[in-house]
């Protein structure tokens, strides 16, 4: 296709995008007024499956399966930053030295920590009544956990931080979600749609399926941030590179892992100034 | 009085992302993004958006910033001990 030909579809195509959208904003109802057609049956819906909080009720019980495909974005993501992070075969990995902490810092993050995970939790357990959920409180409290390294040091969060149990938590939070949808499949109704009795209004147990959802994605996000956090810190404080702090490396680049391995051995000595180096930094 | 503290958190925010391009410093940068996280929370709040505001608090001002801290750190940790910056860590790139 030449470039001219080219320029012609560009310019057929954004004049008939234009002119369809063009259409569709006069169409809209106008900025800030009362009137929501989308808002008002979303309400309706929402009141009628007795979940107190619209927005929860629209994520997880009219667009469950919109939900789904953004959970399992982040769950793709976390995996694929897990893939790239990883520790290879020419790296090697140091105890990183523990840094003083002043004890007003210890104090005032030691105080916030348990208070930060307990809004995580509440945000998370109240997704269906108040604002916030799954993922808002997973954030928090897998970020409250973090508060740890700012108050003690890094090994004191490794020994609070099971890795390999936040790796199976993320993967339980995202298929505990499809099996809620099955489930739904299995009691005679479709994938997602909320079979579960309502509860009361404006209770820990209203909404049917929401309140399972929301603990499913803040399980999975939860999880998913701690792993995710645990390969960017592992990286910035554990694991270094072949050679690190010799010259001669980047003119061998691109030859294979045998000469880096080469390389690695013939640096031993200049790896102990590393360590030094780094130390005086942290 | 709502209009008065939309306007302010909008003036907050024109003003943080400014100074977050402005910035050339990485770890300056990253510090910026925090606040511009926080104003942008205040901004959802105003409009009525607890929900979004919740999300920009969490991911926009704490776990964005201590990413990009933590990449920082990895990266002048790679090249700050060899002659040449730069060259060093793209020739060690793999």
């Amino acid at each position: 296709m030449s470039a001219r030909l080219r320029l012609w579809v560009f310019l057929v195509g954004a004049a008939g995008f234009a002119a369809l959208f063009a259409v569709a904003c006069f169409g809209l109802p106008s900025f800030g007024s009362g009137y929501h057609p989308y808002g008002v049956r979303a309400v309706h819906a929402a009141l009628g499956h007795h979940t107190a909080n619209v927005i929860a009720s629209v994520n997880f019980d009219l667009r469950a399966f919109d939900t789904l495909g953004e959970e399992t974005i982040l769950f793709a993501a976390v995996l694929g930053a897990v893939v790239l992070l990883r520790q290879t075969q020419d790296e090697h990995r140091t105890t990183p030295e523990p840094a003083v902490v002043h004890p007003r810092v210890r104090r005032f993050a030691l105080l916030t920590l348990p208070l930060a995970l307990l809004v995580g939790l509440y945000v998370i357990a109240h997704g269906q009544i108040s604002p916030g959920g799954g993922f808002q409180g997973g954030v928090v409290a897998a970020t409250a956990l973090h508060l740890l390294y700012v108050a003690a040091d890094y090994r004191a969060l490794e020994r609070v931080r099971p890795l390999a149990l936040y790796e199976v938590g993320e993967a339980v939070g995202e298929a505990a979600y499809v099996v809620t949808g099955l489930a739904a499949v299995l009691a005679g109704s479709a994938f997602l749609a909320n079979v579960l009795p309502f509860g009361t209004f404006a209770t820990l147990s209203s909404g049917g399926t929401v309140p399972v959802l929301n603990a499913a994605v803040g399980l999975e996000v939860a999880s998913g941030v701690v792993v995710l956090l645990a390969r960017f810190l592992d990286q910035a404080v554990e694991i270094e590179e072949p050679g690190e702090g010799e010259e001669d490396a980047q003119d061998t680049g691109d030859t294979g892992n045998g000469d880096a391995d080469d390389r690695d051995d013939a640096d031993d000595g200049d790896d102990g100034d590393d360590g030094d180096d780094e130390r005086e930094r942290a | 009085m709502t209009e008065v503290l939309i306007v302010v958190a909008l003036l907050l925010v024109a003003g943080a992302a400014t100074a977050a391009v402005l910035n050339r410093d990485p770890v300056r940068q990253a510090l910026v993004l925090s606040f511009l996280g926080l104003a942008l929370a205040l901004l959802f709040t105003f409009l009525q958006a607890p929900d979004v505001a919740l999300s920009q608090l969490a991911v926009g001002s704490a776990v964005t910033p201590l990413m990009i801290l933590l990449t920082v750190r990895k990266v002048r940790r790679r090249s700050g001990n060899g002659r040449g910056g730069d060259e060093t860590t793209a020739g060690r790139e793999r």
